[in-house]
């Protein structure tokens, strides 16, 4: 309760600062829409070339992009640890947070909201429909709950992942960290993984598990039976990766020492 | 001050950074890594698009994998993070104390980056590459003349995204949150550059588009000649175009900045 209290105060909070900014707030949405936009034109660019990646038809990447922007707007939006390092680890502003009683990550989390790119989402959603009715799927009763499940499981994957790296910052002070280097790497889990060699598809499935944020779940909903199997593990894997992430948080935490000066 | 003092202060930047970045070489370490994986990433990605045929968009399958690799690798060295630094010191407010001090904040801004830059030659791209090259059939060109081509044309890549990155970063003076920008920007260049889409893949229509655009000369000229698409004298346009751009986004880059100064106002002073 206590907690959902603190949600509250924290977005009233982010509304009055962000009304200072309106502007921003579009530039923001304009600019998160137009990334996602340019993932896009590469699918598109591609099936101008071939009618099949893999097996897969352009609907079905596409509806797989579409999932894949529901979770990844709901991670930005609520996880947005970019410049941890630089803003909590190097300027030492970490020990303002040791000092509250709430759970740091949790104060984290809530002093970097990022509401705009909640619209990512949104337009998922409409991506997934519109793919969906391409490929002449019929929306079941169970579409619903299962959509619901595997899109939290895979918000709670990439906090699990993007936790667990965030929290090497406590160990190194490097400025830069690990994290702009993923970036690309969480791209590759929204393509059928069954084109890569084996290597990179143990890496996608079970040691960065991105392959569970696109098309593994959703994959239940093109009725693919290659991999089915996989999108009913994705749940377990959520709680998991997020099990792992959150302690390596805490551990991380019980070794930060505060900043030098 | 005089020429030559104010000259060795700006080398100091370069090799001020150079060493910071040599001290924090751990993540460049797991950086190879995961350019290595980006390499093969695309690499299975392109084979599944070829999937048999012969040639797309003017490259052969085994043209695509050296493209790939090379592009990746120039990437290792042109890439840096100019535009989050500027925008961080505007943010912050320490801008105001970098705009007193006697010497120009942009050209500091770029010796930074060329000590990065050194850097990220040195221990990201050129170990990456032969890691590159023991994993994937990459066939590199044997003449010493593209080799010397390429190395003119990469430098100008950095160049010319340094000054991209120069001119995403000032744009922080009047936008007051530019983390969009500077997001959209890195996916725009990645794109348009050529990096995840040779740009002879793209519809007409956007090739012409792109023709008219710098982001070709990061990526995808450099990379052509490379892998030997472009040659003979082609190879001096190709040039030309870099330096074309070189010279015109110095505009952008010299007005934008004098607006700044006089538009300076630090949040939150």
């Amino acid at each position: 309760m206590y907690y959902i209290e603190l949600v509250w105060e924290y977005m009233k909070n982010y509304m009055k600062s962000r009304l200072t900014y309106r502007a921003d707030f579009w530039v923001e949405v304009i600019s998160d829409l137009m990334f996602q936009f340019t993932n896009l034109i590469f699918i598109f660019v591609v099936f101008r070339h071939t009618n099949s990646l893999g097996g897969w038809s352009e609907s079905e990447i596409v509806f797989v992009y579409g999932y894949f922007m529901i979770p990844y707007g709901l991670f930005s939006c609520f996880v947005n640890l970019w410049g941890f390092s630089e803003r909590y680890i190097t300027k030492g502003e970490m020990d303002r947070i040791m000092t509250r009683p709430a759970h740091s990550l949790f104060q984290i989390l809530l002093e970097n909201l990022d509401p705009p790119a909640l619209m990512g989402s949104l337009i998922g959603t409409i991506i997934m429909i519109v793919s969906g009715v391409q490929l002449g799927i019929h929306i079941e009763w169970w579409h619903i709950p299962a959509l619901l499940i595997m899109v939290v499981s895979s918000v709670l994957i990439y906090t699990g992942i993007y936790t667990a790296l965030t929290s090497i910052s406590f160990y190194s002070d490097a400025p830069t960290g690990i994290l702009p280097l993923m970036y690309n790497l969480q791209a590759y889990g929204r393509y059928p993984v069954t084109i890569y060699n084996r290597f990179i598809q143990i890496l996608l499935t079970w040691i960065m598990p991105f392959a569970f944020v696109g098309v593994y779940p959703a994959s239940l909903f093109l009725q693919r039976e290659d991999m089915t199997r996989m999108a009913l593990v994705t749940p377990l894997m959520g709680i998991a990766i997020f099990a792992v992430g959150l302690t390596c948080w805490n551990m991380g935490v019980r070794k930060y020492r505060g900043a030098g000066s | 001050m005089n020429v030559s003092s104010m000259f060795s202060a700006y080398l100091d930047f370069i090799r001020i950074r150079f060493l910071t970045m040599l001290a924090y070489r751990v993540n460049y370490y797991s950086g190879i890594a995961i350019y290595t994986l980006n390499i093969g990433v695309y690499y299975f990605t392109w084979q599944a698009i070829y999937g048999g045929q012969g040639q797309l968009g003017g490259f052969t399958v085994a043209q695509m994998t050296t493209y790939v690799a090379v592009s990746w690798m120039a990437r290792a060295f042109y890439f840096n993070n100019l535009d989050r630094e500027i925008a961080a010191d505007v943010r912050d407010g320490s801008i105001a104390i970098q705009f007193i001090r006697p010497y120009n904040y942009v050209v500091v801004k770029m010796m930074q980056g060329l000590g990065e830059g050194l850097f990220r030659f040195m221990l990201f791209m050129i170990p990456g590459m032969v890691i590159a090259l023991l994993l994937f059939p990459i066939k590199l060109p044997t003449s010493g003349t593209s080799w010397a081509v390429f190395l003119v044309m990469l430098f100008l890549s950095f160049l010319i995204n340094s000054q991209l990155n120069i001119i995403t970063g000032l744009m922080a003076f009047f936008v007051e949150n530019i983390d969009g920008m500077i997001r959209m920007k890195r996916a725009v260049v990645d794109l348009f550059s050529g990096l995840i889409i040779p740009i002879s893949f793209l519809p007409l229509w956007l090739q012409s588009t792109m023709k008219v655009l710098p982001f070709q000369a990061i990526t995808y000229l450099p990379s052509s000649v490379f892998t030997g698409r472009i040659q003979g004298t082609t190879t001096w346009n190709v040039l030309g175009i870099q330096l074309l751009w070189l010279v015109i986004l110095l505009i952008p880059i010299v007005l934008l900045y004098r607006k700044a100064r006089t538009r300076l106002f630090v949040q939150g002073g």
